[in-house]
């Protein structure tokens, strides 16, 4: 580990790595991050090196482990390069096979996914419906780079960017191309990160200029920035180290929550070598700027990703948003100018050096270039990270790269924007993803979560699940949201329970709006959309629930009934299935649910082959 | 000097004037209930709302809280506004509705009745209590802990406070409970400071001899004198 003190230092290692390279010899690549773990990647590793050693392949056969690829819907997976072939859902004999076959040249038939829709196997990636619409900068990184092997990161050009910064000489001009390049913040806000970098280079106090990364991702089920820090820390460091260098900033700080452990495993590796390699510190390659980065772990608070909250967070105080003006940019932490990003935001960063700012605007459309991250989850065949370009339709990720409906109701709605965020029915799925289109139809792009909803997604329940969430989560300082939230969810809650009343929709729109003027962070500003963009395109639904104490889809507990249909053959199934004994029944007569007992939990539904389990 | 537009009127003020005092300089009422003068102001009970700007960019802040900018252009009263006080006042009269302060609010605003479920809380989080006592009384005794509905006031832990000089500020200055102190409920109490004077250790008598390992209270301070 040799420091690098100057340009030519790192040149000189960078040409020496690229003479070592082979590009052409089979890689097979394991992506192990916390989905891939959770699915059995280790054993996938295990088994690998083992094959390997035993056929005494080290020489002809590389085994590198990654970082998040994508598609957690067939983890563990296996990539192998050059060749781009897939392989879905691997067990520890497939991955003995597979590498037999990879030292080959040759490919294992049987174990290629297979697409539902044609009935065909697909060899590449790139040719799976799921990857072919997306365009994958930042994913593709993470394809390539062992997340804690520096090295991995030099050779796929990593800090190269941060080189060519630094030749370049003219902080200016960094600024510049980030704002030619057109690069909003992926936070959920989009506000121009060129114009936000332009006001912190502006502020000349002398005392010190923070940098942040916000790593606090809590919208619930978004995990895209916790698979560029577990996959691709150094990209963020990159980013940071050449914001840094075009806004005069002196330090950095990356919040990130606790809850990702693994990613603070590899942010501190990452940051130790950054550090060790002279790219962090005194006198970055010699170029005279110098700048370092501090970790700093969340407490489990989703209003400390606000980023006032934040900032008194990393403080130390507890996390409470203030009033904007005075901003950040002048007065935060420490009440010195602070710019805050979002890890997806850094990540571009670099990429934007290396493609250059025009080349990075043709991506996407006008006022909304680049691509985004969306985590599709819910009710549809392919769930997963997808990196898309802004102006992809809904439709297109739903219903190409989703590959539709995962059950056999169709799709109703897509829920964008997490907890923050609305929902946009079905009708709605021609509309492009950009940040003004979602926010005229009444929901938001926020950090890029997208859940889909099918007919059997009650959205009142939804509505009630996220306020439920909000309500916990409000810091509890300005009377409107804490009050407003508790109140909007009792009224839900009265909803779902069949205790609703006409004038209860009048109230909720009421109170929404009001919470929504009134508060004092973006957390209350937005925590009425899930209500009212529900109310908007399916007051039905309420409409149901209220006049004839109905759930169409069969979700909230208090209105619906299960009993069993003549379809049933007696085979006892569900009895054994009820942890409340509700079901009675003897072999080969049809079995019957005594409701009182019947505690809903859908457990002889889920267990039932012969469809007889009936909720209405 | 900072220009700007309230209500139609134009006024010039010192930089640094928060819309508030702007306003109340000019005479036009603007409800508060988280405000006093002489401590920072907060922005919790969102009542002093006022719409600024124009056209679909318009929007409400807490006047307490937002400085002056030049050409700002305020309203104190639309229907935004009204809408949104209204709607405040209900809420508040849900929650903590035995408070004469909240009550003369309410009336005073129209508002004679909600439509929510009916709480009877003692406090509304307001924070003037905290402020007063660090900045009135600079002793920090007491403060917020936890989030949404487990928000709460009280000393660190929950212990007696050692800084506490039973002023009896923050009990003064409480639109909610209002001279009364909730030490009658002892998981309630503030400072706990009138809790401590029947000693813990009941026996000390007995025991003269004897030393004790926990940490000094009340009764011992007592005893000595």
């Amino acid at each position: 580990m040799e420091k690098l003190k100057t340009l030519s230092d790192f040149k000189e290692l960078k040409e020496r790595l690229d003479a070592g390279r082979e590009p052409d010899r089979p890689t097979i690549i394991i992506p192990a991050g916390t989905c891939g773990q959770a699915s059995g990647a280790n054993d996938l590793i295990r088994a690998a090196k083992r094959e390997i050693i035993a056929r005494e392949l080290s020489e002809k056969v590389r085994l590198v482990i990654t970082g998040c690829h994508g598609f957690c819907q067939m983890e563990p997976s296996v990539l192998v390069e050059p060749a781009r072939t897939f392989y879905p859902r691997v067990d520890t004999k497939g991955m003995a096979r597979i590498v037999e076959a990879v030292a080959q040249g040759k490919v294992v038939e049987e174990l290629l996914f297979l697409d539902p829709a044609t009935g065909k196997r697909i060899e590449k990636q790139d040719d799976m419906p799921f990857f072919k619409k997306q365009a994958r900068t930042i994913l593709a990184r993470s394809e390539r780079v062992d997340p804690i092997r520096l090295y991995h990161y030099f050779e796929s050009g990593g800090y190269s960017s941060l080189v060519k910064v630094l030749e370049k000489g003219n902080r200016a001009w960094v600024i510049e191309e980030i704002k030619a390049s057109g690069l909003r913040g992926r936070g959920g806000a989009g506000f121009p990160t060129g114009l936000k970098w332009e006001l912190l280079a502006k502020q000349t106090n002398g005392k010190g200029k923070f940098l942040v990364c916000n790593a606090d991702e809590g919208d619930p089920g978004a995990y895209m920035d916790r698979s560029v820090l577990e996959g691709n820390p150094h990209s963020i460091i990159e980013g940071m180290i050449i914001g840094a260098y075009g806004t005069g900033a002196t330090e950095g700080v990356v919040y990130v929550r606790t809850e990702y452990p693994l990613a603070i495993k590899h942010l501190r590796i990452a940051l130790r070598q950054a550090r060790e390699f002279g790219l962090l510190g005194e006198n970055i390659l010699g170029s005279g700027f110098s700048f370092d980065i501090q970790l700093v772990k969340g407490a489990g608070a989703f209003v400390c990703g606000e980023e006032t909250a934040l900032m008194r967070s990393v403080e130390g105080k507890m996390g409470e948003p203030r009033q904007r003006p005075p901003f950040p940019t002048e007065r935060g932490i420490q009440g010195k100018p602070t710019a805050i990003n979002n890890v997806e935001t850094w990540a571009n960063v670099p990429i934007i050096f290396t493609e250059g700012a025009k080349a990075f605007a043709k991506v996407g459309t006008k006022g909304n270039s680049g691509t985004k991250i969306f985590s599709l989850v819910g009710k549809v065949q392919n769930t997963g990270l997808v990196e898309v370009p802004m102006g992809i339709t809904i439709g297109e990720i739903v219903q190409e790269i989703g590959a539709g409906p995962s059950g056999k109701a169709p799709i109703k709605a897509v829920q964008t924007g997490g907890p923050s965020g609305g929902c946009i029915p079905a009708a709605k799925f021609s509309l492009p993803i950009d940040y003004e289109s979602l926010t005229q139809a009444g929901s938001i792009m926020g950090s890029g979560g997208m859940i889909v909803m099918d007919e059997r997604t009650c959205m009142v329940d939804v509505a009630k699940y996220f306020t439920n969430f909000l309500k916990d989560e409000s810091c509890g300082k300005c009377f409107t949201c804490r009050k407003g939230t508790q109140r909007m969810w009792e009224i839900l809650d009265d909803i779902s329970r069949g205790k609703g009343t006409l004038a209860h929709l009048d109230l909720l729109q009421e109170l929404g709006e009001v919470v929504k003027d009134t508060t004092m962070c973006q957390l209350g500003q937005t925590a009425p959309n899930p209500v009212l963009s529900t109310l908007k395109y399916f007051r039905d639904e309420y409409l149901e629930h209220i006049q004839k104490k109905r759930c169409p889809a069969g979700v909230c507990k208090d209105l619906i009934l299960y009993s069993i249909s003549q379809k049933c053959t007696g085979c006892l199934a569900c009895i054994k299935s009820c942890p409340s004994e509700a079901i009675t029944g003897k072999a080969k007569e049809v079995h019957v649910i005594d409701a009182k007992k019947c505690i809903k939990c859908g457990a002889c539904l889920a267990v039932c082959k012969y469809d007889a389990v009936v909720v209405t | 000097m900072i220009k700007l537009t309230i209500n139609g009127l134009e006024v010039s003020v010192e930089k640094g004037t928060t819309l508030l005092e702007a306003a109340q300089f000019l005479g036009f009422p603007i409800p508060t209930l988280c405000h006093m003068e002489g401590l920072s102001p907060y922005g919790a009970c969102r009542l002093c709302v006022v719409e600024i700007g124009e056209g679909p960019r318009a929007k409400l802040v807490s006047s307490c809280t937002y400085p002056v900018e030049e050409g700002l252009k305020v309203r104190t009263a639309s229907s935004r506004v009204v809408r949104a006080r209204k709607m405040v006042l209900e809420l508040l009269l849900a929650s903590c509705p035995q408070s004469k302060v909240i009550q003369d609010l309410a009336s005073a605003h129209e508002v004679r009745q909600q439509r929510f479920r009916q709480e009877h809380e003692d406090c509304i989080l307001c924070g003037l209590c905290v402020r007063m006592c660090e900045e009135q009384m600079m002793a920090k005794a007491i403060g917020f802990r936890g989030r949404g509905k487990n928000r709460s006031l009280g000393t660190p832990f929950d212990i007696k406070s050692e800084v506490c000089r039973l002023c009896g500020g923050c009990i003064y200055v409480c639109p909610a409970c209002q001279l009364r102190c909730t030490y009658t409920d002892p998981e309630k109490a503030i400072c706990g400071g009138c809790a401590n004077l029947s000693p813990p250790c009941l026996e000390k008598e007995k025991f003269d001899d004897m030393m004790c390992y926990m940490a000094p209270c009340v009764a011992c301070e007592i005893k000595k004198d």
